[in-house]
């Protein structure tokens, strides 16, 4: 059925390849003998952009997205991976040869607000880099800033006014002249329109689209709202707690996605069309902590098409619905901190904080019909954690009931003729694909 | 907690909860006037979702504060203006009387939680506090209460998030406190404003299930403020297009989708990104939204309409019917379209005279 790689292709050959990003990772933290696990902000990606396109990175908050740009421009150091631009690896680039190519790679940041200097004038703001980088001379720089201003829509006579003077959008203008000031040939967009309402994104929108179409630029667009990546960006990569899901493009991962947290995250936006009557995927909980991933896929703990193991698959929805809720709220139990009093009390058999447990049970079962084989388990688990031993719950619920879900970090499948990678087991052919999945999940609810 | 304890028996499904009659509220600066509500009506009845729409600077927040009392100086209510709550005048309350309706009445959700949290206290505290003043309920059982209640909001292990602070709680999880502190006063009626701008979109999700489960549960009305004319579409059964202060149009969902009237509304329908793919362009409306610091003697509108003639810009426009089957008002001189043009002027400004002669 579909092909399987450790990493994702770009698309046809033949294209020119501008930047190459190979098995990037970002922590932060957990160096040192006291410090806890790392946050694995960016934990392995693999994704290429070629010269003149625009790929769109989108995920939630806390997914990486963020950081995954700035690692990209060197903002950050990354942990570990190769990042090539134009052939070369900048990772190892340091002092004036990292100076040079910051020419080539700027950044337009979200909030226009905090990220233009309020004592500098717009024109001097704009200038700035190029006075930076010595720049040609003085009236060359000055000429530069008013060709600037224009291509990005704003006139001669806002050179000597100040952001605070300006609205929203037209401070975002600013920041984008700014960011072109060294005729850079790459971009990184970090939620550039995130902060402005609906009619003015829509202008920023057409204004970076003919900028790039004039300057022959390559965007990196992170945003969190999927309706303008729909609009701007060739490809797409759906990103999900350090790792991306899928990577495709756009139009056709929007209207078919293969990964089944793209279908959520796709179904999830709300649509200007009151008659659309498609039901949509509500993911249960929230994200897990960048500390504490799952060892297999990062989706696994709210994923409605999380493959079973073989024992429990005749289970009802509800029932396993239950059990993957209780382990969300054992494993939050693990992560508390039981306190020396805690400890102390657990040491002579009188731990009592825990106690309540039984009654999230009810409430997580209200309602379900739950068999002996899954019940003695459950209270297995709850008699752990009530004696304040809440990782040894844990551990007893994950031998029970994890699946290579929770067990095995998937491969990328191509899913479609156009280099559509997905990063989910169900693409295997030993197991059920995940349309019937979801399909059956969504219709009877 | 029933449902039914507030169905009022003689009230019909048709039954305004809320009213709100030619409601201005301006902010008095030395410099100008701004006319952040001027001269809005619109209602809402039991058990369904009005929505308002419209970007910043058009007034929907304002009208939000209007309702719950939150006006302060500079800002003020004007005379004429009516809030009629389960058919009590709300602009003639007191403060004291205003409280004793936010805590029994209507609630409301904000778009940052932080506002209606005390980050000293933990959640179960602050839920306990809420069922003490407005329902008397304490002790054993206002834990029982509160369990039940963060239980109802969908927040997993309710008991131990109780003893929680809000800093514990991740974004959607606080907004989900947040209703549940409302619903500790038992309301009617729930005011969210832009409750999931600041939510990811599967979070958002949720918390608009939540909601609506909510309402069907207890009967809520819900007046819901946003900018995002995919939330009103999923939530709201009736709508109000704002703009530069005033409601430019009215109608029920699915009508004011299908067939937009005002150019405002058409304009930002079009410039929705997304729905239509790249290579068909976006609609942009030149322009910015106006400040709204003149008397509304002219269409606000008009220096961003690409349909505006003359008399745009010394004409009012009233809110006329734009549609046989339903209850649909524009507020633009295009309208009503089968009168000649001429005609259409002399319409809208006798329908303004008339205006100002009721309140004298
Ligand atoms: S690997 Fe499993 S948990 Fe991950 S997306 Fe696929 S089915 Fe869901
Ligand atoms: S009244 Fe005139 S300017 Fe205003 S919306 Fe209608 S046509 Fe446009």
């Amino acid at each position: 059925m579909s092909k399987t790689t450790s990493r994702p292709q770009s698309a046809a050959q033949g294209d020119e390849v501008l930047v190459d990003v190979t098995d990037l990772k970002k922590f932060y933290g957990g160096e040192g003998f006291f410090a806890g696990p790392p946050v694995k902000a960016v934990n392995g990606v693999d994704f290429t952009i070629k010269r003149g396109e625009t790929l769109g990175l989108v995920g939630e908050s806390g997914c990486g997205k963020s950081t995954l740009g700035r690692t990209l421009l060197q903002l950050e150091t990354p942990t570990e991976g190769s990042i090539t631009f134009d052939g070369t690896d900048v990772t190892t680039l340091s002092g004036s040869d990292l100076k040079e190519w910051r020419r080539n790679a700027q950044m337009v940041f979200q909030d226009p607000e905090s990220s233009l200097n309020d004592r500098m004038t717009v024109g001097e703001i704009i200038r700035e880099p190029l006075d930076a980088h010595d720049w040609k001379t003085k009236q060359e720089r000055r000429e530069r800033v008013l060709d600037l201003l224009s291509a990005v829509g704003l006139r001669d006579e806002h050179y000597f006014r100040y952001p605070h003077q300006f609205s929203g959008g037209q401070r975002q203008r600013v920041g984008i002249a700014r960011a072109l000031a060294l005729e850079p040939e790459f971009l990184v967009l970090d939620e550039p329109v995130s902060a402005l309402d609906v009619s003015v994104q829509a202008k920023i929108i057409s204004l970076l689209e003919d900028l790039q179409e004039e300057f022959n630029l390559t965007y990196l667009f992170i945003a969190h709202d999927l309706s303008v990546v729909r609009h701007i960006c060739d490809r797409v990569a759906v990103m999900y707690l350090g790792k991306i899901m899928e990577l495709g493009e756009t139009e056709e991962l929007f209207q078919d996605p293969s990964n089944p947290y793209t279908k959520s995250l796709i179904s999830a936006i709300p649509r200007p069309d009151p008659t659309d009557t498609t039901r949509r995927i509500t993911l249960p909980g929230t994200p897990p902590s960048p500390r504490d991933a799952p060892e297999g896929c990062p989706f696994a703990t709210r994923c409605p098409a999380k493959i079973r193991p073989e024992e429990y698959t005749h289970l009802d929805e509800d029932v396993w619905d239950g059990i993957e809720r209780f382990r969300e709220v054992i494993r939050e139990r693990s992560r508390m901190d039981l306190g020396v009093t805690g400890l102390a009390r657990r040491g002579v058999g009188r731990f009592s904080r825990f106690d309540d447990l039984e009654e999230a049970v009810s409430d997580l079962f209200e309602g379900v019909d739950v068999p002996e084989e899954v019940r003695v388990h459950i209270e297995q688990a709850v008699e752990y954690a009530k004696k304040g031993y809440p990782s040894k719950a844990r551990e007893y619920l994950y031998e029970e009931f994890s699946s290579v879900c929770d067990r095995e970090k998937p491969k990328f499948y191509e899913t479609s003729g156009t280099a559509r990678y997905s990063y989910c087991h169900r693409h295997a052919n030993e197991y059920e694909d995940v349309d019937p999945v979801i399909s059956r999940r969504t219709s009877d609810e | 907690m029933s449902s039914e304890t507030h169905a009022d028996p003689t009230a019909g499904d048709t039954e305004p909860i809320l009213t709100v009659e030619n409601l201005q509220t301006a902010f008095y600066t030395d410099r100008e006037t701004i006319r952040a509500v001027d001269s809005i009506s619109f209602d809402v009845k039991r058990g369904e979702t009005v929505g308002i729409v419209g970007e910043s600077g058009s007034g929907k927040s304002v009208t939000a504060r209007s309702i719950m009392g939150l006006i302060d100086s500079p800002g003020r209510i004007m005379p004429g203006s009516s809030i009629k709550f389960q058919g009590q005048e709300l602009t003639e309350l007191s403060d004291a009387e205003y409280r004793s309706v936010r805590g029994s009445g209507i609630g409301m959700v904000f778009q940052d939680p932080q506002q209606s949290l005390n980050p000293v206290y933990t959640v179960g505290n602050q839920i306990r506090e809420s069922l003490k003043i407005n329902r008397g309920i304490t002790g054993e059982e206002a834990v029982e209460e509160a369990t039940d209640l963060l239980e109802a909001v969908g927040i997993p292990d309710a008991k131990r998030r109780l003893d929680e602070y809000p800093h514990q709680f991740s974004g959607g999880m606080r907004q989900r406190a947040v209703i549940a502190m409302m619903l500790a006063c038992d309301p009617d009626f729930l005011i969210c404003d832009e409750p999931t701008t600041a939510l990811d979109v599967t979070i958002q999700a949720q918390i608009l299930d939540l909601l609506k489960d909510l309402q069907e549960e207890r009967n809520l009305s819900i007046l819901f403020i946003t900018h995002d004319m995919g939330v009103i579409a999923d939530i709201a059964d009736r709508v109000n297009v704002m703009y530069a202060g005033q409601i430019v149009e009215q109608a029920p969902v699915e009508e004011l989708f299908a067939n937009p009237k005002h150019p405002y509304t058409r304009a930002l329908i079009d410039s929705i990104p997304g729905e239509h793919s790249r290579k068909e362009g976006l609609e942009t409306i030149e322009g910015e939204v106006p400040t709204p610091n003149e008397p509304a003697d002219h269409c606000r509108f008009a220096p961003r309409c690409p349909k505006a003639f003359d008399a745009c810009e010394n004409v009012p426009p009233q809110h006329v019917s734009v549609s046989d089957e339903h209850d649909h008002t524009a507020a633009c001189l295009l309208y009503p379209e089968d009168l000649t043009e001429s005609h259409r002027v002399e319409k809208h400004l006798s329908l303004a005279n008339d205006d100002t002669e009721g309140d004298t």
